[in-house]
């Protein structure tokens, strides 16, 4: 290169990608950044419980089989929020709590994704027999009413184990958490589907798809190195607001007991505070609804943002 | 119009048999034997033996004319569920007698939701751009993020149990409005957010219409306008949202019902699950898979009696 080509290139303006743009757009939205601070600090929260038992560290923050007081210890000074029927800290329940709901979440949008987008893509790509197969998978799944489909899966997964000695992997048992995100991904992928069918069918007509053709690219490559690319942001946008409905979901299943057992969650929380509320015992049941609601809002407020930002066509006022 | 139908309903075999071929393999397959659950653990060979045979899971899988997939189909169009393996009661009663309690919680807190959310979602897009506005969306947001069992419990504990203005649980003595009551604000509360933003997208599409501005220009009032020319005008997106939801009425209300103590097809479920009673969850999913495809068909109907532009064909 020249000197004098890099002198003009430094005259041109700097074009902005989609997502150099969104990004702008949604620094200026205040609100949606301080709910990016609350959704940071849950994540964060959960690298740390992870990592923190990972190497098997003795922080007395996240120690919530130790008892800290007697039972049913309104909260204090001591205890913020209080402690429960054994003498437990509430508030380590609370944020062990974030890691079981966070990590449900987590694998259940990435079953989803890994089942549904390329499912999706493939459809609205190859169209004909194959599109009415996808179509027809999924029009049934979804006659099933959602909340009775997690159920049936999670209630005919619960306790099975996986045999996966031919991949070298062992067996994996069906326990706890694994079944419950395994029972919401292996249902929601009908949405994110029907939703890269959509797209796929528009964008598959457009020029840039075209010009690959004719580069001699593969069907493979033109679906993972083109159309997925450039329908993946409605992906996002839709991610951030159905984690929200995950983390509600996992709640509902360990209340009704088909989740996490052994250690704390928001749902087996309420469950448990189900009985003491009426003894008065309120703040057990407070802090698991106050961790659910701001960690939910915040995505909401989030998911909201992130859509107006990368998607203005669809922008509600 | 008649072509049509038809053909729809032709549509739906191939829905229904996929619905049942997924809980048959998700139910038999993949739920593998429960003659064990059923039997008990001390249970001699022969009664497991006579337990497999009532139930027909001696036969072969699929590919026979008696084999039990055949069957299951046979007894899914019959409607003939067999007996459930915790009381031996058939579970077609059990449907039945619950299907009482759970629609009167259902349909009235259907019908308060429906009225209240679209006609705040009125006012709500008439005075778009304003504080009230925001606030009301801001609002809206923080209600959809509350969990619904936190709605349950508190509104529970507080309205019932320590201020005693409805009854805390059910009891056979007390008539249906008395005991649904409770039940019925807590659910109009909790969706009220969700369904009064989603209503408020649709108002406010129609709002930026070039119509509504000649309606105002042409001095109608503002209750004339919303009422008359953008209510009908937003009424496919309600139709879709409000005919959709009404096959999860017969469906009751899962976590509502297990709390207050209604006796209703929610609690059936939940009953069953607690036993691992497959019987009863299957029959539910089919009937409520059933129901979502038939109200589908008349969202589809609906859509070209309000508006004459959709043609059926």
């Amino acid at each position: 290169m020249n000197e004098q080509d890099v002198k003009h290139n430094k005259e041109l303006p700097k074009g902005r990608s989609l997502w150099g743009d969104g990004l702008r757009r949604l620094r200026k939205h205040k609100l949606a950044m301080v709910s990016l601070g609350i959704i940071a600090v849950y994540l964060l929260l959960t690298g740390f419980i992870y990592i923190a038992e990972l190497f098997d560290c003795q922080f007395e923050l996240i120690k919530w089989d130790a008892k800290v007081g007697s039972e049913y210890e309104p909260p204090g000074a001591e205890n913020v929020f209080g402690t429960d029927f054994l003498g437990r800290s509430v508030l380590r329940k609370t944020l062990y709590g974030a890691k079981v709901s966070i990590t449900v979440a987590f694998w259940a949008s990435v079953i989803s994704l890994v089942i549904g987008v390329p499912l999706g893509a493939i459809a609205g790509y190859f169209r004909g027999v194959i599109d009415e197969i996808i179509v027809w998978l999924y029009t049934t799944l979804s006659s099933i009413p959602y909340i009775l489909l997690i159920l049936a899966f999670a209630l005919v997964l619960k306790g099975k184990t996986i045999n996966l000695e031919w991949a070298g992997l062992g067996t994996i048992e069906l326990a706890g958490i694994t079944t419950v995100y395994l029972a919401i991904g292996l249902t929601s992928w009908v949405g994110i589907c029907r939703l890269i069918r959509g797209e796929v069918v528009k964008h598959k007509e457009r020029d840039y798809i075209l010009a690959a053709k004719s580069y001699g690219c593969s069907n493979s490559r033109i679906i993972f190195k083109h159309l997925i690319p450039n329908v993946f942001h409605l992906v996002i946008i839709s991610f951030s607001l159905r984690f929200v409905s995950f983390i509600q979901a996992e709640v509902i299943l360990s209340f009704l007991g088909l989740g996490e057992k052994n250690r704390p969650s928001w749902g087996a929380m309420i469950d448990a505070a189900r009985l003491d509320l009426p003894k008065g015992y309120w703040w057990e049941m407070t802090a698991a609804t106050a961790a659910i609601f701001f960690i939910s809002l915040a995505l909401n407020i989030f998911g909201d943002a992130l859509r107006d930002a990368l998607d203005p066509k669809l922008r509600v006022q | 119009m008649t072509a049509y139908i038809i053909r729809r309903l032709l549509y739906t075999i191939p829905i229904v048999f996929g619905v049942l071929l997924i809980t048959f393999v998700l139910f038999n397959l993949v739920g593998g034997d429960v003659t064990d659950q059923i039997a008990g653990k001390a249970a001699s060979k022969e009664t497991r033996e006579e337990i497999r045979q009532e139930y027909g899971w001696d036969k072969p899988l699929f590919l026979s004319w008696d084999s039990q997939f055949f069957n299951y189909l046979k007894n899914a169009v019959t409607f003939d569920f067999g007996r459930s393996w915790e009381d031996r009661e058939l579970i077609i009663d059990k449907i039945k007698r619950g299907a009482g309690p759970s629609l009167s919680l259902t349909i009235p807190m259907f019908i308060g939701t429906v009225v209240i959310s679209i006609s705040l979602a009125l006012i709500v897009a008439f005075l778009r751009g304003t504080i009230i506005d925001a606030l009301a969306v801001l609002l809206c947001v923080a209600g959809m993020s509350i969990p619904f069992l936190s709605f349950i419990l508190f509104g529970q504990y507080f309205l019932a149990f320590k201020w005693g203005l409805f009854p805390v649980f059910f009891r056979p003595d007390l008539s249906p409005p008395q005991y649904v009551a409770l039940p019925v604000l807590i659910g109009i509360a909790a969706g009220l957010g969700g369904n009064l933003r989603f209503y408020r997208t649709v108002m406010l599409d129609e709002m930026r219409n070039d119509y509504v501005r000649t309606a105002f220009a042409k001095g109608l009032s503002t209750k004339r306008v919303l009422f008359k020319h953008v209510l009908k005008n937003s009424m496919i997106p309600i139709i879709t949202q409000v005919v959709l939801a009404i096959p999860f009425l017969f469906l009751g209300s899962l976590l509502l019902e297990r709390f207050f103590g209604i006796p209703g097809l929610g609690y059936l479920m939940i009953e069953a699950i607690g036993a691992r009673d497959f019987q009863v969850i299957n029959a539910m999913t089919y009937i409520g898979a059933i129901l979502f495809v038939i109200f589908n068909l008349i969202t589809d109907i609906c859509y070209c009696l309000v508006d004459p532009r959709i043609t059926l064909e």
